[in-house]
């Protein structure tokens, strides 16, 4: 029981001055997406089903390889920003903090182990 | 965490079936929601029976012949009767909506009407708006001036008041926020599309001097960006307002003033 105004309860602890650049890179990494997945379709699709060697090759081009590398990144980061919103949502209390470190840790690594998978093949 | 039943005593129960009037041919059926918090009882839901040859054509008519000829206790509130005080929101065939000026012939069989939804009620069909009125009030819903005020009054083009124009006829019915699903997670901490709109409303006047102080206090993860353009705040507006796209012009405000 809190005998706080209603006033008071609405207000809460103000403003924390922030969400828009979260919003905006959430846009940003839409718009990406939007290019670099049918990109990476394309590319991904090409390929898919050749032999071993075949792709070692492929993918030792830029082009296919960038593509790849990109997607991984922006897709993850999208993910987990997208995700953190999610938890947001219907997670309160430590829970919340606790996934959302969680999930940014399973991106960025399954981002990074994306990353380091194409640049052995690339390189 | 996100509760996904409800907890015992508020589990709805079949309430007191009315019986249907004596030499009627146009009868129609209405089951609604009724509470008590003085008995103690689980909600439930009361069946009525209409001679609709004797009632008006709104769903706020039925509701009004209801009390006065079968069943005084049933609660609600109600005032202008036309759309304008916002007092008769109340969730009928699914939708949320006026009572005033939802007719009964745009419902198909039997009408269901239950009080807005996710909002404490205070009785029958009366939901506990006090938290929705104080989130309008920390909006700062006023013209906020820092010039001196002028002789006559503070001039506006006819562009620039056209531009509140599908803004200030909002009646604060409460509609949109409580058909929100994220208001109804959130919305202890969330705004809801009502006061965002009226928000909008002041952040655009072209007389207030606020504008930028107005942004600041809305720039917060769960204020205004809960907001994930769900859109069911422009289906359920009973005024044809656009609560979703208030808040797409807020968030562009944001953005467009940083980069």
């Amino acid at each position: 029981m809190s005998f706080m105004t209603d006033r008071k309860r609405a207000i809460g602890w103000g403003a924390a001055k922030s969400g828009t650049e979260h919003f905006w890179s959430m846009k940003k990494s839409s718009i990406a997406l939007l290019i670099l997945i049918p990109l990476f379709v394309f590319t991904f699709g090409g390929i898919l089903g050749a032999s071993y060697e075949e792709v070692l090759i492929y993918y030792a081009r830029p082009f296919p390889a960038i593509v790849a590398a990109l997607t991984l990144i922006v897709g993850f980061k999208h993910f987990n920003d997208g995700f953190q919103v999610l938890i947001e949502d219907y997670v309160h209390g430590v829970w919340e903090k606790i996934i959302i470190l969680g999930m940014t840790c399973v991106s960025y690594g399954a981002a990074a182990i994306g990353v380091f998978a194409i640049a052995r093949l690339a390189l | 965490m996100v509760q996904l039943t409800l907890p015992k005593n508020s589990k709805i129960r079949t309430g007191k079936t009315w019986p249907k009037p004596e030499g009627a041919t146009n009868v129609r059926k209405f089951s609604i929601y009724r509470w008590n918090p003085d008995d103690g009882d689980n909600p439930r839901v009361d069946t009525y029976f209409i001679d609709m040859d004797k009632c008006g054509p709104m769903v706020l008519d039925a509701l009004i012949k209801i009390k006065n000829e079968i069943d005084p206790t049933l609660t609600f509130r109600r005032s202008c009767r036309e759309g304008i005080c916002g007092s008769c929101a109340m969730n009928i065939d699914g939708i949320n909506t006026l009572a005033c000026i939802y007719g009964l012939d745009e419902i198909e069989g039997e009408v269901k009407i239950y009080p807005l939804p996710h909002m404490p009620v205070v009785k029958d069909l009366i939901p506990d708006l006090t938290h929705f009125y104080a989130q309008h009030a920390s909006i700062m819903p006023w013209l906020e001036t820092k010039t001196n005020r002028p002789a006559k009054e503070w001039k506006q083009s006819i562009e620039d008041r056209k531009k509140l124009d599908g803004l200030y006829e909002c009646v604060m019915c409460a509609s949109c926020s409580t058909a929100c699903p994220s208001y109804w997670w959130n919305g202890d901490r969330y705004l809801g599309p009502a006061a965002l709109l009226h928000a909008y409303r002041w952040i655009i006047d072209s007389r207030d001097e606020a504008t930028g102080e107005r942004l600041d206090q809305l720039e917060d993860p769960f204020k205004l960006y809960r907001c994930h353009t769900i859109m069911n705040c422009t289906k359920t507006c009973p005024k044809g307002l656009n609560p979703a796209k208030a808040i797409a012009e807020i968030k562009k405000m944001m953005v467009e003033r940083r980069i």
